[in-house]
């Protein structure tokens, strides 16, 4: 039965990886198909369902809107449906509330409400403020939605104030590192606010009742406002009416054009100025010119008013028709859009996640018990991992025509794929379930900060001009990334050491020695990678702002990790350090990776500001600190550790 | 005590001595940056021999110079004593000769290199680069229409009662006072004088305010320097003057030649120039992400009767006559074409003769480490083969083999 059992777990978790691929029954108005649709923002083509989920992200945190919930009474039942109580907000789903399986709604889906039905869009609990003094300060304290302590607010509920929190948010300190918490939060409400209206008028006008109605007969109709424009123009006698009624069209459309968000209609030429694409508002606007509107707007509209009607049918028709007229003169952004699209609804760094830490926890028990059984499921667990995250990456890859590392993002992701492939290989030399360890631990913290990042918006930006070249993006970047993840598993293989040895009996002198020797040798990579990366950023600086070295806080982190990695070999090879000191130092060699690749980051911020204490630095100082005691503990003389009291008369050896 | 000292100079705990002291400095210097500014930390921290505590004069930890010297001293001194040819230590030789040549070629760039700016709009040539973190006062005569013939003396001569001369100038130049970084305002009749500020005593130059102010610490702030000063013939005054890199350069008529008096930045000039013919500033459609910036230029030398054109974008700089021309800014986008002006670019102008040592260094320290953790790697691998493997998992040797063929 034990033999089995690895294979029986990963059998679950393939099932739970291959749920997820299968496609959505498409009874309805299909989604998906929206979800599909190229557009162009942040200077690139990408899927409605992108934009979607990118903008969700940054507005609510969180990937779905649930649409039920308890009322103040315990009542479950849809939002709308549910009497609302001035005093008290309603409560979402709590963990343990297993019988509940909320509807919700997916981004896409959410995306189409508020493109084309935004009366329903504003009665969401979508934006997240947490703030205490802007709750009390915007009267919200018994509305909205409470999730756990969490709260949202629909735009109905806070549109009341958007005058003031406009007025509140143009006032804060304009360097964002030296905000308070509470100007951050303003800021942050005011931004999502300012989203959210931009994707309203991504679409059509936001007050458009039916779309398609609208623009059914619209060139017969502005025929004879031109022309009265025309003759206005010539001095010759005109109707007036005619053309107030021209200026309030196009100033509606102007108004759509200047909050668009995504661009939606695709070039007429693609083949001069292919990422020439418009607003709806601005095609609408260009009829004046060339009385012609474009088909995209037409189907758009169509799109819009039988979604608002509920005709799936009719809906999935024009979907239909539009993505045949793509298919014709877009057909690569389409394909584009459409593995992009799959990539989201896949969301591999998000299963990878789960299977890291199980992998890693299985890896850990497997010490304790001495379960072979458990450290094999351990390993075929990261091995579907890092199957799944190394298809991320690729797909990554071939969607932005990049290498691997673009952004801080991206480097997360790698830093985790580098040190979990070093993880195997260590497993493939020991098998003692250490290499399983490390790979799950570094990957699963790699990949939760990956997530955080991904919340400030889209991941796949393009690149500014001097990153915009392939070569060094592929050389110097991916070289020093590596050698982040080797300087981190040497750093975590030392807290394995101390943790294990000083709190279990289970690491033998044997087992010591060979991670020690682990420790050194992927000091030895580090070293490689990190010096040669960081000389390599020297050239790529060279060649493209005229020196080598600027002492630029960057340069300098790399350059300690470099200095620092040297430091540990040197101390080796001098004897000025045995097993015990390597392990400590490599565990500070944690710290300076940190701060190299977080820290530096942070420095811009300024030190004396108050709301300094939040995000990525509070947890750059909680890690920092988190290292320090392990030193302490690291240096800790080994006969009151554990696993080596029984050994207290051998003399400690070097190893070599 | 001569082979006590040469015992202490070629120890490895020097080496990592050095090495713990070099993190520190870079960590301390790299947050000083912070309140400091880039320029400021860089000269306190990485180019000096001392650091000392803020506001005496007492140092408290070794300077950038320091440890890159004694770290020069030491790997050279070891190499020196044990060095011996050996397969084994090839790739640590080869490591440190590389880093010898990266140390080496750090301090050359620090000693001769050179930055400065060229700016020019579409259409205008220059032959000539500013270094806006230095200035001069210059004495330009231009009485020949065709050339010009300029006299210049660095600011950090301009001390407070120096005289200064020079044999291609009629007058001698009396410093009065000097100030390294100012405010100026312009009077004008409906204001008053604004509170800290006064008017500097001379009767040329121009009718301003000023008001000493601190260095700037921030990138992208450049100190604005001021001085009067008084031109004399023999013993006679031709008058004095106050001069400002803020203020443009004020004429002056003797001995029937023309002169400008000013303190201006630093000018390189050199014997070919630059046009710009045209400068292009794309951004990503819908955002303000620069996508490409680029500037087609001419390069004109008369004496050696290059002519050509070239383009010069980021990360593709112009490397001519020992100077290499990179893309900086631009100003070329709609928001300048719609106001009215001339679209323009700057170049970045480094003169760096050693601009060639990291890449050799690299190869070095990269193929060294190599060799040595191959080396390293070759050994671990082949104990592995012969060896039982420590550890809790049961030992295989079917497994072992597999493994080291898997290698290969």
């Amino acid at each position: 039965m034990k033999n089995k059992l690895p294979w029986i777990i990963l059998g679950v978790f393939l099932l739970w990886v291959g749920y997820s691929l299968l496609p959505k029954s498409p009874a309805g108005i299909d989604h998906a198909g929206f979800g599909k649709l190229p557009v162009l923002l942040n200077g690139r083509l990408q899927p409605m369902d992108s934009v979607a989920m990118n903008a969700l992200l940054q507005i609510r945190g969180i990937r779905n809107i649930p649409l039920e919930g308890f009322d103040t009474e315990g009542n479950w039942g849809k939002f709308q449906e549910l009497p609302y109580d001035m005093n008290e907000p309603f409560k979402a789903r709590s963990w343990y509330d297993f019988d509940k399986h909320p509807d919700k709604l997916d981004a896409t889906q959410w995306l189409m409400e508020v493109m084309m039905r935004p009366e329903l869009a504003d009665e969401r609990y979508l934006f997240a403020v947490n703030h205490p003094d802007l709750i009390s300060n915007y009267d919200l304290n018994g509305k909205g939605l409470d999730r756990s302590g969490l709260r949202f607010f629909s735009f109905h509920e806070l549109q009341p104030h958007i005058g003031r929190i406009e007025a509140e948010s143009g006032k804060v300190n304009e360097k964002p590192e030296l905000r308070t918490p509470y100007e951050r939060a303003i800021a942050k409400l005011s931004h999502t606010l300012v989203l959210y209206l931009r994707l309203k008028n991504s679409l059509q006008p936001q007050d458009t009742d039916d779309f398609a109605a609208e623009l059914d007969g619209y060139l017969t109709e502005i025929g004879p406002e031109i022309e009265a424009f025309e003759r206005y123009r010539n001095d010759e006698d005109y109707d007036e009416t005619a053309i107030t009624n021209l200026l309030t069209r196009m100033e509606r459309y102007d108004a759509a054009n200047r909050l668009a968000y995504p661009l939606l209609v695709p070039p007429a030429a693609p083949d001069e100025k292919p990422d020439d694409w418009n607003s709806v508002g601005k095609a609408l606007m260009d009829t004046i010119h060339t009385r012609n509107v474009p088909e995209a707007v037409t189907l758009y509209a169509g799109l819009s008013s039988a979604y608002n009607s509920g005709d799936a049918d009719g809906f999935n028709a024009v979907l239909a028709r539009y993505r045949d007229r793509l298919n014709v003169q877009f057909p690569q952004e389409l394909s584009k859009a459409e593995w992009e699209h799959l990539y989201n609804r896949f969301s591999p760094f998000h299963k990878s996640i789960v299977l890291y830490i199980v992998a890693f926890l299985l890896a850990c028990c497997s010490w304790f018990r001495f379960s072979e059984w458990m450290n094999r499921s351990a390993h075929f667990l990261i091995l579907l991992a890092v199957l799944i995250h190394t298809t991320g990456l690729v797909t990554r890859m071939i969607l932005e025509n990049r290498p691997p590392v673009t952004n801080l993002y991206s480097s997360a992701i790698f830093v985790g794929w580098g040190a979990v492939i070093l993880g195997l290989v260590l497993e493939r030399f020991y098998r003692d379930g250490i290499g399983n360890v490390i790979a799950g631990i570094v990957g699963f913290l790699t990949l939760l900060i990956a997530h955080n990042l991904s919340l400030s918006g889209d991941t796949m930006e393009m690149m500014q001009a001097v990153l915009d070249t392939n070569f060094w993006l592929a050389t110097h970047v991916v070289v020093i990334t590596l050698g982040y993840s080797a300087t981190f598993v040497a750093g975590f293989l030392s807290l394995v050491y101390i943790a294990r040895g000083l709190f279990t009996k289970t690491l033998s002198r044997a087992t010591a020695k060979g991670l020690a020797r682990m420790v050194y040798g992927i000091i030895c990579f580090a070293t490689l990678f990190s010096f040669v990366g960081t000389v390599l950023g020297g050239i790529w600086a060279d060649q493209s702002w005229g020196r080598f070295w600027g002492w630029d806080p960057k340069e300098n982190g790399a350059l300690m990790i470099v200095i620092w990695n040297a430091l540990i070999l040197h101390c080796r090879w001098g004897g000025i350090v045995r097993e015990q000191g390597l392990i400590n130092l490599a565990v500070i060699g944690n710290v300076i990776t940190a701060f190299s690749w977080f820290g530096v980051n942070l420095l811009s911020i300024g030190l004396h500001s108050y709301g300094f204490m939040d995000g990525s630095f509070q947890w750059m100082v909680i890690f920092t600190i988190s290292q320090m005691f392990f030193l302490g503990l690291g240096v800790i003389p080994q006969r009151y550790w554990l696993s080596f009291s029984k050994f207290r008369s051998a003399p400690s050896t070097a190893t070599g | 005590m001569v082979s006590k000292l040469l015992a202490v100079l070629t120890s490895l705990k020097l080496t990592v001595l050095c090495l713990a002291v070099a993190v520190i400095l870079v960590f301390i210097g790299t947050i000083a940056q912070v309140d400091q500014g880039l320029y400021r930390a860089q000269e306190l921290y990485f180019k000096s021999f001392l650091i000392y505590w803020p506001g005496t004069g007492f140092p408290v930890f070794p300077g950038g110079y320091t440890v890159g010297t004694v770290l020069l001293v030491n790997l050279l001194a070891a190499h020196g004593k044990r060095f011996q040819f050996s397969r084994k230590k090839f790739g640590i030789f080869l490591t440190h000769v590389g880093l010898i040549l990266l140390l080496l070629g750090q301090l050359f760039t620090d000693l001769l290199s050179r930055e400065s700016a060229l700016h020019f709009e579409e259409g205008e040539s220059k032959n000539y680069s500013v270094d806006f973190r230095k200035n001069e006062l210059a004495l330009i005569d231009r009485s020949d229409k065709r050339t010009e013939t300029i006299v210049s003396v660095p600011e950090s001569l301009l001390d407070e009662g120096a005289v200064l001369k020079d044999d291609r100038l009629p007058f001698r130049v009396r410093v009065h006072q000097h100030w390294p970084n100012l405010d100026v305002r312009m009077p004008n009749p409906h204001n008053e004088k604004p509170t800290g500020f006064f008017a500097p005593t001379a009767d040329r130059g121009g009718r301003v305010w000023i008001r000493p102010r601190p260095s700037e610490t921030a990138m992208d702030q450049r100190d604005n320097p001021g001085a009067t000063i008084e031109l004399l013939v023999g013993e006679r005054s031709l008058g004095t003057w106050f001069v400002s890199t803020l203020l443009k350069p004020s004429p002056l008529d003797f001995d029937n030649r023309k002169y400008d008096v000013v303190l201006r930045h630093r000018r390189y000039y050199e014997p070919f120039s630059l046009t710009l013919i045209k400068a292009t500033h794309d951004v990503y459609k819908g955002t303000e992400v620069p996508k490409n910036f680029s500037s087609r230029v001419r390069l004109l030398n008369p004496e050696t009767r290059v002519d050509r054109e070239t383009l010069i974008y980021m990360n593709y700089p112009l490397r001519y006559g020992g100077l290499t021309f990179y893309q900086h800014q631009m100003a070329a986008n709609e928001m300048v074409t719609q106001s009215g002006l001339l679209p323009s670019s700057t170049l970045q102008v480094v003169r760096n003769p050693t601009w060639l040592t990291p890449y050799l260094a690299c190869l070095l320290v990269g193929a060294g480490l190599i060799i040595q953790f191959a080396i390293h790697l070759v050994g671990f691998l082949r104990k592995q083969r012969t060896k039982v493997r420590p550890g809790t998992a049961p030992p295989s040797g079917g497994r072992s083999k597999r493994t080291a063929q898997d290698r290969r």
